[in-house]
């Protein structure tokens, strides 16, 4: 048996070492694969990282093969997208992959996020690592906001023109920031060509360049984990944490069984839902795009909805804007306003607790507001919830300071 | 006060929720045949299908290449060749006001059941010059194209009250009443209708079919791969306590 190792691995030795010679490919292998820990009492909320990256290269795949037949003019793009439904082999399956794919990106950040309040993953280490995500997520919005226009129908052209607009409420430079956005005095063709080389080229490089960042500073400083204990404080004696599994085959073997898990939800959605009611595809879009006819109701897809509200919520253009900006920011500063050097919610006192289920409650709800006409009840109550989302953090120094947290343990709790 | 608020077409029954649901099957082939071919006699005078291909209408409702010559192609040469209305643009411009919709996706973009309730809803209106309005959508240049099938009916109004406005009333549509007799039954023409909107979203989404059969069996596939990679996890995770 030796012998025959010993043969096969020569060979191998003989084409590796020629690889490594050159190319830190083992060295890289072990350093962030089979020698890179991470702890092993991992719970779901650790999957959506993965997951975001898994619908981001379904993304990328999709919309390589979408741009094979789209034409981004304002005379044809309609009836090229419809050309891919009806004409282009499988085409169909392509779109539904895309459109879905945008949505449920956003279900997989939201969550991804969410978990890093629940564990304090932002906190100290992880800060950086923290602000690159955002910086992502600012990436993300920016992403699905000029694809959404591509498919140039009723809300992809009417939706652009409301929020393009918001920009003109800045002070001074806000009319020709609109107009160097739009390329025209108002959205036309040369809008829907120049958010086509943003969407298919310029935001997606930018996008893999933060997740490979995100990545790196991750890997730096390791990750965190459901009790919020650094297991590199505890190695045994060949370095190794004693809390920690090696990424592959461990992680890797644990996340594609979510990963599939994943996918069976998603194909139930591509397959047989892939309209969602007129969320992920909403009615008024298989209108083409028609500028002399403002459809009833103009609101953008779900995942800005929580966003809208807030800035429906204040009466006025600029500080309305002002607001909806500063809600997608304040997350930014989370490592700096939480006091606590408690970081898993396992470990913290009811004040954060009940912080941070009215703030999910809160998102949620400016979510579902976001959607409806405006109405002076649903006004009211966006103001109540957006006070209760800007309290979660500029409240936050305060309340996390006087927070009693329970004594955190030295070792992973791990239930195999 | 009243009389303003007597706008044309404003009158409070035009809600969606308040249609009827059409009630159609779009797996029923014979039902699409129907309303294919209602679509053709009556509403492609006017209305083009531009994403939409006679061979693919063959190709789902089961036609032969004969059938749908005689029976679905007058403004076609190709079976590869896209819906077209008969009535060009710049006449529709004259005669109409403005260009009938493109009808691919109008089933998708407004619902079937606003689709079906249109077409049961014209009713007799002098004032118009169509002399027909319709309660779905009003003001509508639209003629009434089935009133042979379905007879003349017009519309009874009564004046109600509103609420918390004191000697304010405003118009609600109440029923429609027959004025003249269909060449066929109010059930045929329910049906009719039924049919010609079952078509109408066929051709929204032709490959609906398609995609439900695929998606069965790449779900299947999953299920069978998630049991394989959960036992993969196990073995690998046996010896971490």
């Amino acid at each position: 048996m030796a012998g025959v190792e010993a043969e096969v691995g020569v060979e191998k030795g003989g084409f590796m070492k020629w690889i490594d010679d050159r190319f830190p490919f083992t060295e890289t292998m072990k350093a962030h694969a089979t020698e890179y820990y991470a702890s092993k009492n991992f719970n779901i909320w650790y999957v959506f990282g993965v997951l975001a990256m898994v619908v981001l290269v379904m993304q990328v795949f999709t919309g390589i093969f979408l741009t094979m037949n789209y034409k981004p003019s304002a005379m044809e793009a309609f009836a090229s997208v419809e050309y891919i439904m009806r004409d282009v082999e499988w085409g169909w399956l392509i779109r539904y992959m895309h459109s879905t794919g945008a949505s449920f990106i956003f279900i997989v950040v939201y969550l991804h996020m969410f978990r890093g309040l629940l564990y304090g993953s932002y906190q100290k280490p992880r800060e950086l690592i923290w602000v690159i995500g955002m910086m992502i997520f600012f990436v993300l919005f920016a992403s699905a906001f000029s694809g959404y226009l591509l498919p140039w129908g009723q809300m992809s052209y009417w939706g652009a023109q409301v929020i393009i607009s918001l920009f003109g409420a800045i002070p001074g430079i806000g009319e020709a920031i609109v107009e160097i956005i739009r390329g025209d005095y108002s959205i036309s063709d040369i809008t829907l060509n120049r958010f086509f080389a943003l969407h298919v080229i310029a935001l997606p490089l930018a996008l893999v360049a933060l997740v490979f960042v995100h990545i790196v500073a991750l890997h730096h400083v390791g990750s965190n984990n459901p009790d919020g204990i650094e297991i590199k404080d505890h190695k045994g004696p060949d370095g190794v944490p004693l809390d920690g599994v090696a990424f592959h085959p461990y992680h890797t073997s644990k996340d594609l069984v979510y990963i599939i898990l994943f996918l069976i939800v998603f194909s139930f959605v591509v397959f047989f839902a892939p309209d969602m009611g007129g969320y992920f595809l909403e009615h008024a879009n298989f209108e083409p795009a028609n500028m002399k006819a403002t459809p009833e109701h103009i609101a953008p897809v779900w995942y800005f909805t929580p966003f809208y509200a807030i800035l429906r919520a204040v009466p006025d253009k600029l500080w309305g804007a002002a607001m909806m900006a500063a809600a997608v920011l304040l997350p930014v500063f989370l490592p700096w306003l939480d006091r606590s050097r408690v970081r898993s919610i396992r470990y913290r006192g009811w004040i954060y607790k009940l912080a941070l289920t009215l703030f999910a409650i809160s998102f949620l709800t400016l979510g579902w507001l976001g959607m409806q006409p405006v109405e002076a009840i649903y006004v009211l109550m966006a103001r109540i919830f957006s006070a209760i989302y800007f309290g979660f953090f500029l409240l936050m120094p305060y309340y996390t300071a006087l927070d009693k947290t329970k004594p955190v343990p030295d070792r992973v709790v791990y239930h195999g | 006060m009243a009389a303003s608020i007597v706008a044309a077409g404003a009158y409070a029954s035009s809600d969606d929720d308040e249609l009827e649901p059409a009630g159609n099957d779009i797996d029923n082939i014979q039902s699409l045949q129907r309303g294919a071919r209602n679509f053709i006699n009556y509403c492609s005078g006017c209305h083009s299908a531009e994403y939409v291909r006679f061979n693919t209408i063959a190709r789902d409702l089961e036609l032969t290449e004969d059938q749908l010559e005689k029976n679905l192609m007058f403004n076609a040469e190709k079976s590869l060749d896209t819906m077209v209305a008969s009535m060009s643009g710049e006449s529709a411009e004259k005669w109409f006001g403005r260009q009938p919709p493109d009808l691919s996706l109008r089933a998708r973009a407004k619902g079937t059941d606003y689709v079906y309730n249109l077409l049961r809803s014209f009713y007799l209106d002098p004032s118009s010059p169509t002399g027909v309005d319709n309660l779905v959508l009003p003001g509508t240049s639209m003629p009434n194209v089935l009133w042979e099938l379905q007879g003349y009916q017009k519309a009874v109004f009564v004046d109600e009250p509103v609420a918390g406005q004191e000697g304010v009333t405003r118009r609600v549509f109440e029923k429609f009443e027959p004025v003249s007799e269909g060449t066929v039954s109010a059930e045929e023409y329910d049906g009719f209708v039924r049919d010609t909107v079952n078509f109408l979203e066929y051709i929204a989404e032709p490959e609906r079919s398609v995609r439900r059969k695929v998606g069965v069996w790449v779900i299947f596939f999953l299920i069978f791969f998630l049991i394989i990679a959960a036992m993969l996890k196990n073995q690998i995770w046996k010896d971490v306590t």
